[in-house]
């Protein structure tokens, strides 16, 4: 209700109350437009930095924490990988001795007749004994098998040669002429063994048969032999 | 219906206007509204009470949001100025919650 005269008073009021909602709006916008920080007392400011470095120093602790926890896991994991396959590898390595895998390889093939069945199982043994001297990796010891096809043989620490009337038993396969060994090692110092003046060729053409040495980049013995467990003998450790 | 107008007329001329605050006032013009806005709750009250003046409401306002401004002035002078000023808007706003519920039962007899 506007009166016709405003009092001086009126005035003063009307004055101070424009100034309220100015300084208001002023107070609000200023607020809104800069955010808190810039309105916050210097000993605000202070707390409110101590308070983000404390923070930043734990996130920075929890960091190195996590770090640590990471690098600990990932070197475990690389660990476990490497014994994992140093484990193969012994596996592998302990195989082609053992006769589990088969193997392949450059070596030698020794081929063995025998026509007027003289060939004994000593005769073989020397012929293994002088392969394992020239350093055969692994062997294994072919022959005409009862049934007639071709039957092979791994050749291991443990394997037997027996004579018989009739052929050779290899681990209790019987086996007849003519026989071939397989050896994987190196083909030079193979076949250099098998020539020796004296050695395994001549012991052989002595009981009538003949030897023939081929030596190969590439061969493979595929023949594998079970494993049994040892009964007596165990791991000591 | 003055004093809404003028009210009124000061908030659109802070929303057309957008003025900076200066630094030096930047502490104490929050004070020196909470203060003043004490003194209009406190002049509604006595106009319903049938007791308002205006001079005593001139007097409070400008005396209110001074006062408060000293304070806070004071309080950082001597470096409590963030407790201070906190101090001051709690018992304002005290002051306002009383006022705005002696206003409520004028208005809603409640």
């Amino acid at each position: 209700m506007l009166r016709p005269r405003a009092r001086r008073v009126d005035v003063l009021v009307g004055l101070l109350l424009g100034l309220l909602g100015f300084a208001l709006v002023v107070q609000v916008r200023s607020t809104q437009k800069v955010g808190v920080l810039a309105n916050a007392r210097q000993e605000d400011l202070v707390q409110i930095l101590d308070e983000l470095s404390n923070r930043s120093d734990r996130l920075r602790q929890e960091v190195t924490t996590l770090t640590t926890t990471k690098e600990r896991l990932t070197t475990g994991t690389g660990a476990t990988e490497a014994a994992l396959a140093e484990a193969r590898r012994r596996t592998q390595q302990l195989g082609i001795l053992a006769g589990t895998v088969p193997a392949t390889g450059p070596g030698v093939q020794v081929r063995i007749t025998d026509p007027k069945d003289e060939v004994s199982a000593s005769v073989l043994l020397d012929v293994l004994e002088e392969l394992r001297n020239a350093g055969a990796e692994a062997v294994e010891l072919e022959g005409t098998s009862d049934a007639g096809g071709i039957l092979a043989v791994r050749v291991v620490a443990q394997t037997s040669l027996e004579d018989t009337s009739t052929g050779i038993v290899v681990d209790g396969n019987h086996l007849v002429a003519p026989f071939r060994f397989t050896a994987l090692g190196d083909p030079g110092t193979l076949a250099g063994a098998m020539a020796i003046p004296g050695g395994v060729e001549d012991a052989v053409q002595q009981q009538g048969g003949t030897t023939q040495v081929t030596r190969s980049d590439r061969l493979r013995v595929g023949a594998l032999r079970a494993l049994s467990a040892p009964r007596y003998a165990r791991p000591d450790s | 219906m003055i004093p809404a107008l003028a009210l009124a007329f000061g908030v659109v001329l802070g929303v057309l206007m957008h003025p900076t605050v200066p630094d030096a006032l930047q502490p104490y013009l929050p004070i020196a509204v909470v203060a003043a806005l004490d003194a209009v709750f406190g002049a509604v009250r006595a106009q319903l009470d049938g007791i308002f003046d205006d001079r005593v409401f001139v007097v409070s306002f400008v005396s209110n949001v001074l006062v408060a401004g000293l304070v806070v002035f004071l309080g950082d002078q001597l470096g409590v100025g963030g407790q201070l000023s906190t101090g001051v808007v709690v018992v304002l706003g005290i002051r306002i919650f009383t006022n705005a519920a002696a206003i409520r039962r004028h208005v809603f007899r409640a």
